[in-house]
């Protein structure tokens, strides 16, 4: 028997957003608590892709099926439809087109949930205005010349990057560090200025 | 036949199917007996069946000791009590495939003519389609409508690919491991050069050669050492002998002067007292004309259309007979009809043979993922 894994507040915060019964594809999934979660907590069809192939066994190795691969490269595989959601939990700022990736998540997924740390914090914004260095925080923590985080956007960005390219916003929401809610949801402004993390569940229009 | 030195004979388990066989190549099979052997028990609902399909040159021994050998089952580290295929929860069954020569019909089988002769190299040729076919016609005799899984390494792997794609109602879980849906040109030179060994050998006697009460030893055991570089790594031939010198005396040109050479010749020699050279041209075959894709208009994808069954590929590093690259072709295949895939790359410096070695996160793995469907297939 398989002992269930306790999950993390800000894949709870992810997991509320979908409906039960779901298929799912989960990118990015380290060792694949969220969709062991959604498969026990919800009854979804879940999987997962993982770059980190000690984090792939991991995940396989307690029966959670997932895939070794590349977001940048394997979504592209997918037929069109497949899943009911597609998650990006914390990983659209280190994809290599991150763009392209959005797309084919919403050619693949009805719906999509992604979730990345918003560089428009006001904690980022006034460490670049006051040492003219790239900030550095709890969540935003390696150099830029080792960072993994490529592609740092904030919730502003998100938003036009959405209307651009015509997805509905769904629903969003900030969270801080840990992942809960914070309260600024009615305004994009506050959001994008006290938001550690933005929140979105996007459909093609 | 029993007394001819070039077939020894053990008795092997066995059922015997009188409703014959049709094969790929448009040959019918008669009649047509599976070798197989059995571990563990069938639960009530007869829903915890395995079934493990071997390589080139395994048999249906996988996990006792072998009565040709006197060796320890060929997946020792894999199945038996308490291992990732864990004999104490699922029941067992490995069959010798056919064309093999551990009891299974093949070119030492008797050839229907009525001669009492043997069929040798007039046997038809098979298909690794045709193997699993076989293998259905024993998995229904035992009484299994559906296997709770279907794992192989290698040409083993073929096979499992081959029952996801013709029986996927009767396959809840594959486990395609260190494997190709196709023989890539590379493999296939490899195993001209076994084969063309094996015909060049006086003592083939153009297949004939139990006529003359000899084996083609020495061709036999050419083919197996050339098969057997391929199934290491560069790093695990210099780990285990670099240029190690065999014997320091005397310079010659022929001659076990580095230990990989005895290594090599010992390979050999070991593998000719138990294997059958046309069995070795039967199997070797039928690996090379394997290619899922071709049967589905080149789109591999389409022997997987609508599949329900949960797949878990693995590959080994190191493994440059059957790369990374072709599993992950596979899974991508898989992909594309959104089918449930796990995939794994095994870090191993060992090669191929890393499938049947201890490598702890291969069998963790393979542990976790048979847990994990056991539990979807309501077993657990």
């Amino acid at each position: 028997m398989i002992a269930p894994r306790k999950i993390r507040v800000d894949l709870k915060l992810i997991a509320d957003l979908v409906a039960p019964g779901s298929r799912v594809l989960d990118i990015g999934c380290a060792d694949g608590t969220l969709i062991d979660h959604l498969y026990r907590e919800k009854n979804c069809d879940a999987r997962g892709i993982e770059l980190d192939m000690q984090e792939v066994q991991r995940a396989v190795a307690h029966g959670v099926p997932v895939m070794q691969g590349d977001a940048d490269t394997e979504l592209v595989t997918y037929p069109d439809g497949a899943f009911d959601y597609v998650i990006l939990s914390r990983t659209l700022q280190a994809v290599e087109k991150p763009r392209e990736v959005l797309a084919q998540m919403l050619r693949i997924g009805t719906h999509v949930i992604v979730s990345f740390p918003n560089f428009g914090h006001w904690s980022l914004r006034v460490q670049l205005l006051a040492k003219g260095r790239m900030p550095m925080t709890a969540g935003w923590n390696r150099m830029w010349y080792e960072t993994p985080n490529i592609h740092p956007c904030t919730i502003g960005d998100f938003f036009a990057l959405c209307a651009q390219d015509g997805y509905i916003v769904e629903d969003w929401l900030a969270a801080d560090e840990q992942g809960l809610r914070t309260p600024w949801r009615r305004s994009r402004r506050l959001a994008n200025l006290f938001g550690e993390q933005g929140l979105f569940l996007l459909r093609k229009a | 036949m029993d007394q001819n030195p070039a077939f020894p004979e053990t008795q092997h388990q066995s059922l015997t199917f009188s409703q014959g066989l049709a094969l790929d190549c448009g040959q019918r099979l008669d009649s047509v007996t599976v070798a197989y052997r059995t571990y563990g028990t069938l639960n009530a609902t007869r829903s915890n069946a395995v079934f493990v399909c071997h390589a080139l040159t395994g048999d249906q021994y996988v996990a006792e000791h072998n009565p040709e050998t006197g060796k320890p089952g060929w997946w020792d580290y894999v199945v038996g009590p308490g291992k990732p295929v864990d004999t104490g929860k699922y029941f067992v069954i490995c069959a010798n495939v056919l064309g093999g020569c551990m009891g299974t019909t093949g070119p030492r089988s008797p050839h229907p003519d009525g001669s009492g002769q043997p069929w040798g190299v007039d046997f038809p040729p098979v298909t690794i389609q045709d193997m699993v076919r076989a293998q259905k016609l024993l998995v229904e005799q035992l009484g299994i409508s559906r296997l709770f899984a279907v794992i192989g390494g290698s040409m083993g792997g073929m096979q499992v690919l081959a029952w996801a794609a013709l029986y996927p109602e009767a396959v809840f879980a594959a486990v395609p491991v260190a494997t190709a849906s196709y023989h890539s040109a590379q493999n296939i030179a490899f195993h001209e050069i076994g084969r063309q060994a094996i015909a060049a050998d006086p003592s083939f006697h153009d297949g004939h050669y139990w006529r003359a009460g000899v084996r083609p030893e020495r061709g036999l055991a050419v083919a197996r050492m050339t098969a057997h570089i391929t199934y290491v790594s560069e790093a695990a031939l210099t780990r285990k002998f670099g240029r190690k010198l065999q014997h320091a005396e005397g310079l010659s040109a022929l001659g076990d002067q580095f230990a990989v050479e005895s290594y090599l010749q010992y390979q050999g020699s070991s593998f000719v007292q138990r294997f059958d050279a046309n069995s070795y041209l039967t199997i070797t075959r039928a690996m090379d004309l394997f290619d899922l894709a071709a049967e589905h208009g080149g789109v591999l994808a389409n022997a997987f259309k609508g599949t329900k069954t949960r797949f878990l590929l693995v590959s080994f590093s190191s493994d440059w007979l059957f790369p990374t690259a072709q599993s992950r072709a596979i899974a991508r295949a898989l992909n594309h009809v959104a089918a449930n895939v796990s995939f794994v790359e095994v870090q191993s410096d060992k090669g191929h043979d890393a499938f049947l070695l201890d490598e702890p996160d291969f069998h963790t793995t393979l542990r976790g993922f048979l847990a994990g469907c056991a539990e979807h297939a309501g077993l657990a």
